[in-house]
């Protein structure tokens, strides 16, 4: 045999396009695919989560504060305390006590009166945004993590929006893809 | 003869000695360039949808040993099959979504996706409020300080898993098809790197790896899928799954969790309880290209 005389480099050739040839070949054999389903029950019953509203760290409960003072309801721009808060959100009709109780400091309250707590804060802003609470409620509106078939993590309206200034903040993107000029 | 000045061999060889001799020496080269019995059984590998049960246990067995040895961390390779019943959509509200690309990093992420070179399954689309949906002059590399930016909106196109998807009729091998959940995958030991799907996808939502992907060990996902994250080697297509190695334990894509706005809902389309459902009965919907008539599962809609 005069395999000596030959070179690596003549031999690969037609070791690549046998392989080709075969990987082509088995390709073109390949059989319908049927998975075999198990069978298995759906998920147990949709278990909804919310987190604790976001307040503001040491600030709750509101009455440690309140109980001591009495209540001024005249309708004015807050200076002594709270001041930070930003309000924009249909400033020209509506003040503190509109949302937050009087009475009740720990409390909320909507419209006809009815006490609301800080977890169930949505029913308030369900009274003017009924089409978004609705949504929220099928999981269209809002970000929901967990599972598709199970269980399921909901925000409530104030995790992403700040019920003072509701409008949802403009962010900085993350960086843009590569552009293809600059692949080396 | 002209010939002879590219034979190197002194004497002549004629057409028989040198077909023997090719025949023999690539077949010894064969077996010495696969001297593990681990390499042979990759190269002899059927397709997946050829597999038995106790062929495809067994490749796994041999996947996560060599991807926890690459990457200095145990991984698992699930093969899971579809959860009976589903069929996956997705829907993407485009009144909502504010172009942060937090999808595009948490995709990549979960899915293991070649950093250097750069692979992204999710590509935000910046469009001017004025011309609406217009792809010609759409623009994927804004860079802004703070999104969304005045008079635009955003829509991101990844793999749109359509039902009559052209990517799964081009392919000449038979490495990608549609599962029975509806999610389009792509066989990576099976792929030729011909990149005929990319060519036949009307939304460019398959990637090829040209070069050998990239990926900090560190920032693995070692929690992986046959048909999905698992790491590619170079040469071939991949593309989104819809998460499959998390769909199919009933979590939510990743992209889907990350959304700071909620734009991204998934859910199954036979469920009429689903979310996906709701959306399709009671918002404005959209497909992408609808007179190609490639029938996707990915869904565009209006919150508002």
């Amino acid at each position: 045999m005069r395999i000596s005389g030959m070179k690596l480099g003549s031999i690969a050739p037609s070791f690549a396009s046998i392989l080709l040839c075969l990987l082509l070949a088995a390709g073109y054999l390949a059989s319908a695919y049927r998975a075999k389903i198990p069978q298995e029950d759906k998920n147990g019953q949709e278990n909804i989560q919310i987190p604790p509203p976001p307040l503001t760290e040491g600030i709750f409960p509101c009455s440690q504060c309140h109980a001591e003072m009495e209540t001024n309801f005249t309708r004015r721009k807050l200076e002594d305390f709270h001041d930070d808060i930003v309000f924009q959100h249909d400033q020209e009709n509506r003040w503190c006590l509109d949302c937050h109780d009087a009475e009740n400091r720990d409390m909320l309250h909507t419209a006809s009166g009815e006490l609301i707590s800080f977890e169930e804060s949505f029913k308030l802003c369900g009274q003017c945004h009924g089409p978004k609470l609705r949504d929220w409620k099928a999981g269209i509106h809002g970000r929901r993590t967990g599972y598709w078939n199970g269980s399921k993590k909901y925000l409530l309206c104030v995790h992403c929006h700040d019920p003072h200034s509701p409008k949802f903040p403009k962010i900085e993107p993350e960086p843009a893809p590569r552009k293809p000029g600059k692949i080396k | 003869m002209s010939i002879k000045k590219y034979v190197h061999s002194p004497e002549k060889m004629d057409r028989r000695t040198f077909l023997k001799a090719a025949g023999l020496t690539s077949s010894a080269a064969l077996f010495s360039a696969c001297v593990s019995k681990e390499a042979l059984e990759a190269l002899l590998q059927k397709d997946f949808r050829s597999l038995s049960k106790e062929e495809i246990a067994k490749i796994i067995e041999r996947l996560e040993a060599e991807y926890s040895q690459k990457f200095g961390k145990p991984f698992t390779v699930s093969a899971k099959e579809p959860i009976p019943n589903t069929f996956f959509g997705y829907a993407l509200d485009i009144s909502r979504c504010i172009g942060c690309r937090r999808c595009v990093y948490a995709c990549v992420e979960e899915n293991n996706q070649s950093r250097d070179p750069q692979i992204q399954y999710i590509k935000v689309l910046e469009m001017e409020k004025e011309e609406g949906i217009d792809f010609l002059h759409a623009d994927l590399y804004y860079e802004h300080e703070k999104v969304p930016f005045e008079g635009h909106f955003y829509v991101p196109v990844q793999c749109q898993q359509c039902k009559n998807p052209p990517c799964v009729k081009s392919c000449p091998v038979g490495a990608t098809w549609t599962e029975p959940d509806g999610i389009v995958v792509v066989d990576y030991d099976w792929c030729i790197g011909c990149r005929t799907c990319m060519a036949a996808c009307p939304y460019g939502a398959r990637l090829f790896n040209w070069g050998e992907p990239h990926l900090p060990a560190e920032e693995t996902n070692p929690h992986t899928h046959f048909l999905g994250n698992r790491p590619r080697p170079k040469g071939v297509v991949e593309k989104c799954t819809f998460c499959i190695q998390r769909v199919r334990e009933g979590r939510y894509p990743a992209c889907v969790e990350v959304c700071p706005v909620g734009a991204r809902k998934f859910g199954n389309l036979l469920d009429k309880e689903s979310e996906i459902r709701y959306i399709l009965e009671n918002k404005r919907v959209l497909i992408l290209k609808e007179e190609l008539n490639t029938q996707p599962k990915f869904y565009y809609f209006y919150g508002t």
